[in-house]
């Protein structure tokens, strides 16, 4: 069971309060981790990548661990205390404004 | 008694003004969906519990929210805009090309007759229909595709599609206005488009006179008479009686003829009103004073409309599709600003007052007149 925190902004567009979790067969990636995310909560797509391109939205971070995961590839594995649920894959909007 | 809702879509939000026919006491409902900047909010005119929401922002992109229920529950529909075939490319603001970009959806305009059917405006600018209550969304890509495309360049809010024009007397005409490359218009329900700028002069662009480049702000129809259209352009109030095919100036004795919304009495064909602003560099009112004009014989003489209204230290604009008219009798006039003030005039303009005063900078303001 792989742990998300979710902006409070996308908390309210899925209707969930807190973490969410998610289930991913397989290797535990970002690409396997928001597939599976998008497909609970249908309301998220588009809003974290872009639907066409699948690219990570600008303003957009992913953190885990610590460590700024936003640049690497999508499916690079995630650190095993994200796969283990141990720690959460949080996605974060940036600070920009506003 | 009749009622009315106001839809008003702001920077940070959309809120809901409710009342009756009077029109004096107020019920406001918001914010819905804070936080998030709401383009437009727009109901069905067949089914008014019907209503679409554009709801975007720069880090989270593009949502549109559906109500069956007039604005008291909302749910997230589709909000996929795939430009179709290839994406090609217009001109950026250097004059280079630059493709196709979805950013935003400026305008939702619910079909006249189906209110699962439902047209969106986005920028870059094209044209999307669904048939399926908002759930999924294909591009009318004739529009896109047209020849001239490649040259029209963006405004300075982004090369948007902002209005959206049906008629139910012709089902398959659809008027578009797009910044900055004019008005087109297809008589094919969206396969085939035609520019519609003939009479437009427009000293921002090397050839004033050019078939597309002309930064029209928003274009404005009375449903009883299809063929007359009203039109701001970035400068200058136009006409047309040809349903598009040439336009001539009606600017007449206006202060300035900048501005962005126009809109049209809807019971008197010929009434129309703009909110003329300072200038395309100073974007708020002359002289400070927030006036309303108002013309009774279609363009040409103009009055200015001030009771009730700030005539003195107010510099806010009113943005394109921030003016509403309703169908009560007499006619209720609606405009938001940019300083969060949301007007009503409950006699077609004659007197005016602030159903509030504090909202985000207002963007857009619908009204349904409801039984």
């Amino acid at each position: 069971m792989i742990r998300v925190v979710l902006p409070a902004h996308l908390r309210t567009l899925a209707r969930v309060d807190g973490e969410v979790k998610v289930e991913v067969a397989g290797q535990v990636t970002p690409r396997a981790v928001l597939d599976a995310l998008e497909a609970a909560y249908p309301a998220l797509r588009g809003t974290i990548r872009d639907q066409v391109t699948q690219q990570r939205r600008a303003f957009v971070r992913f953190f885990a661990c610590a460590e700024d995961l936003s640049h690497e590839s999508p499916d690079a594995p995630l650190p095993d205390a994200v796969a283990t649920g141990a720690e959460p894959f949080l996605v974060v909007g940036a600070m920009a404004g506003g | 008694m009749s009622k009315v809702r106001v839809l008003v879509g702001t920077r940070k939000g959309a809120f809901i003004l409710t009342a009756d026919g009077k029109r004096e006491r107020w019920d406001v409902s918001g914010p819905h969906f804070g936080g998030w900047e709401m383009y437009h909010l727009k109901g069905s005119p067949v089914d008014p519990n019907r209503i679409y929401a554009s709801q975007s922002s720069s880090w989270f992109g593009q949502v549109i929210q559906r109500s069956n229920d007039g604005g008291k529950t909302w749910e997230a529909v589709g909000n996929k805009f795939a430009y179709e075939g290839a994406v090609g490319t217009h001109l950026w603001y250097d004059g280079t090309p630059r493709p196709w970009e979805f950013a935003r959806v400026w305008h939702l305009e619910p079909s006249l007759t189906d209110p699962d059917t439902v047209y969106a405006g986005i920028q870059d600018a094209a044209i999307y229909r669904s048939s399926d209550a908002g759930q999924t969304w294909q591009e009318l890509p004739g529009l896109r595709q047209h020849q001239s495309a490649p040259v029209w360049q963006p405004g300075a809010g982004g090369m948007c599609l902002h209005t959206i024009l049906l008629d139910k007397s012709h089902p398959d005409r659809i008027f578009v206005a797009i910044s900055a490359a004019g008005v087109f218009r297809s008589d094919d329900a969206g396969k085939t488009w035609r520019p519609m700028n003939r009479g437009l002069r427009s000293e921002q662009i090397a050839d004033p006179t050019a078939e597309v480049g002309h930064c029209v702000h928003r274009i404005a129809m009375h449903p009883s008479r299809p063929n007359v259209l009203f039109m701001q352009k970035h400068w200058d109030v136009m006409r047309s009686d040809d349903a598009g095919e040439s336009w001539k100036d009606v600017g007449g004795n206006l202060p300035t003829d900048f501005g962005f919304p126009i809109d049209v009495h809807a019971h008197e064909p010929e009434t129309i009103y703009v909110v003329p602003i300072k200038s395309d560099s100073e974007h708020y009112l002359p002289d400070g004073r927030l006036r309303v004009y108002r013309s009774r014989t279609g363009g040409h003489e103009w009055e200015p409309l001030t009771k009730g209204l700030p005539q003195s230290h107010c510099y806010v604009n009113v943005l394109r599709d921030a003016m509403a008219v309703d169908t009560l009798d007499p006619c209720g006039v609606y405009f938001g600003t940019s300083g969060g003030q949301v007007y009503v005039s409950a006699d077609s303009g004659d007197s005016w007052a602030a159903i509030v005063r504090d909202l985000p900078s207002v963007v857009s303001v619908e009204v349904q007149t409801l039984p």
